[in-house]
């Protein structure tokens, strides 16, 4: 399929692709069985300068939007999902700062991004706040010229191991949902520490923490956008970044649609490839359908994004949930081609597999956003009659 | 800082030709890449330029064709390039390639470190750092695998030797040839392609660096490929009998017609 990629895009992709494969196949193998955060990697990313992507050139990024960003992602994805997490995660961080930092903000804090320097996480998620993000407990009191944060945050892609961290809180918790605010935290602020690094199923490179807040004190300037909308702040960002899950996941499909042909037509049983087998051919001709699926919808999805238009929740949930889905199908089936040795630790597919399960759990869980997407179409039906 | 890399550009195979008429390698279809021992240099001269600021030029003497070796070095990190490239430097030898760039690097004039790879993987001699620092007349260490320290006209650095390596400080200028031990050469940047795209590289011929007549070229090269050949591999394996003793006999009376 031919996309018209730019210049600069055709360029981005293909050093992604490199990094991906001379500095992260040689080693994902490594890094998910001792479960390494890649600092080795996030150097040559930054390295590459591909931390700048979707900054602006004013703040010393490349100016490129979120579908350049999935080009990249896909690349990297490709080789290891972990990874690409941890990249992507960086992007998730660094959102609300470009959706509602205001100049100063920008100012301290995208060069530093841009240049990957730093890398930066984003705590929504609670023990009693997941799909319901209106479940949320952890507080910032306005308390002078600071806000007084104390709560937990759970399961926080890249927690521990970046510098910035966008953390939303109820600066009013008597109006639930509506009284929380976004803040920006840096590590090393008192009275912010990390809770345990989670073991995984997949991603296991990436790490994963607990975010603690006791008694953390962080001037006014730190707070995103106005009190109150950290709500509003958390579903824009999480619209624009949801081609980025969708994006991880076509990358996973790809590397084990690749493997797969490749096995199948090495792998002799009955006296030939089993890539003569018809039940093995109609396996890899629906991977590579659903695939490349998955990836127009993705792609177009980015662009919409991109174009600047407003209403982007049903599609950038339909490219999250059908992507992650297909990728979860595709990697099943990588397994199912590679047969007996698929299940073993010895091949990459079993950690594509289990890299692929938490796509559909993450960023709103794929049940979540099916409602996200009926309620549009109930909304848009309700407004004809 | 100011760091010159000196850096080739070479057949990127192993698989290669020699014409038997000029006894040159054919370069005609074969995939050219920088030299991969440069590729060592170059980082190490972008990591001192982040270390203690500066500038990278990266220069390069060959065809017309080896201005994309130099681009290639911008987006790795390199300031400027420089191609040296003229009618009269062709068919240079190792001695006369090091009086093209020592003149090229006086012309440059404000040096401190000159870093070259170990040796080139075509010619394989690993004679222009060491000729390059005696024609300029500045001090040269070899092997180079830590550069420990540098600061204004000071540098302390590792050279790695058979068992160790040993520990040498000498003033800046300087040439130093680098092992692959030194680091790990980052890829291309996006910014560092882009910008590759559209530098500017100078060529600077026999003329604008003013070499001496005769010292460049074939006729400045003193030294001739009078053959090159393709060595015959025969094996010729024989199995001694008899005991130990006899065994023993046979192979000293063997080595000793040898010897």
């Amino acid at each position: 399929m031919e996309y018209f990629l730019t210049e600069q895009q055709e360029l981005i992709r293909s050093l992604a692709r490199r990094v991906a494969e001379e500095r992260i196949l040689p080693v994902r193998a490594e890094l998910d069985e001792k479960e390494e955060f890649p600092w080795a990697i996030v150097k040559d990313l930054a390295n590459a300068d591909l931390f700048r992507i979707f900054i602006p050139e004013e703040y010393d990024g490349l100016g490129e939007g979120v579908f350049t960003l999935c080009l990249a992602v896909e690349e990297l994805s490709r080789a290891c999902g972990g990874v690409a997490v941890t990249y992507a995660a960086d992007a998730l961080g660094a959102m609300p700062l470009l959706l509602y930092g205001n100049e100063e903000q920008k100012q301290k804090y995208l060069p530093d991004i841009a240049s990957g320097a730093k890398l930066t996480a984003f705590g929504l998620t609670e023990p009693t706040a997941g799909s319901d993000a209106g479940g949320i407990r952890t507080t910032a009191i306005h308390d002078g010229d600071d806000y007084i944060i104390n709560g937990t945050k759970q399961f926080i892609t890249n927690g521990g191991e970046a510098e910035i961290y966008t953390v939303i809180a109820l600066t009013d918790p008597s109006r639930g949902s509506r009284g929380a605010s976004a803040f920006i935290v840096e590590k090393g602020t008192p009275g912010f520490t990390f809770g345990k690094k989670e073991k995984k199923m997949g991603m296991r490179t990436s790490a994963t923490r607990e975010l603690v807040f006791h008694n953390c004190r962080v001037p006014k300037e730190n707070l995103l956008g106005r009190e109150g909308s950290g709500f509003i702040v958390t579903m824009k960002t999480l619209d624009s970044t949801r081609p980025g899950v969708g994006a991880v996941a076509v990358g996973l499909a790809q590397g084990a649609l690749e493997a797969a042909v490749a096995y199948a037509q090495q792998r002799e049983q009955f006296g030939h490839p089993i890539s003569a087998i018809q039940a093995v051919q109609h396996i890899l001709a629906n991977m590579a359908m659903e695939l490349e699926a998955a990836r127009v919808l993705v792609y177009a999805t980015a662009k919409t994004i991109d174009s600047g238009a407003k209403n982007i929740s049903e599609i950038g949930a339909m490219a999250k949930v059908f992507a992650t889905d297909m990728a979860m199908k595709v990697t099943t089936d990588a397994v199912q081609v590679f047969g007996g040795p698929g299940y073993m630790r010895d091949y990459p597919m079993e950690k594509m597999m289990r890299d692929a399960k938490i796509n559909q759990i993450w960023e709103g869980t794929n049940q979540v956003l099916r409602n996200v997407i009926a309620l549009e179409l109930l909304k848009r039906k309700a407004l004809r009659d | 800082m100011n760091i010159v890399v000196c850096i080739k550009q070479v057949p990127g195979t192993t698989d290669i030709k020699i014409d038997p008429e000029t006894n040159t390698l054919v370069r005609e279809g074969v995939e050219s890449i920088v030299n991969p021992f440069d590729c060592y240099a170059l980082e190490e001269g972008v990591r001192l330029k982040e270390r203690c600021s500066g500038k990278v030029t990266a220069i390069s003497m060959g065809p017309p064709q080896a201005e994309q070796a130099l681009r290639e070095t911008i987006s790795l990190g390199a300031d400027e390039a420089i191609l040296l490239s003229d009618q009269a430097f062709a068919g240079s030898d190792t001695w006369a390639t090091s009086y093209v760039l020592s003149k090229a690097i006086s012309k440059i004039a404000d040096y401190d470190v000159i870093i070259c790879g170990r040796q080139t993987l075509d010619g394989d001699t690993g004679q222009v750092g060491p000729e390059l620092a005696e024609m300029l007349e500045i001090p040269f260490v070899a092997y180079v695998s830590k550069v420990e320290e540098i600061s204004e006209g000071y540098m302390r650095v590792q050279r790695m030797v058979e068992e160790g390596y040993e520990t040498i400080e000498m003033p800046l200028p300087a040439v130093i040839t680098v092992v692959k031990e030194i680091n790990v050469p980052r890829l291309p940047s996006i910014r560092g392609t882009m910008k590759s795209k559209s530098a500017q590289i100078p060529v600077w011929t026999a003329d604008d660096i003013g070499i001496d007549e005769g010292k460049a070229g074939i006729a400045g090269s003193p030294t001739r490929v009078v053959k090159v050949f393709f060595p015959q591999r025969t094996h010729k394996s024989e199995i001694l009998q008899g005991s130990l003793e006899e065994q023993i006999d046979q192979l000293v009376e063997k080595l000793e017609e040898v010897i």
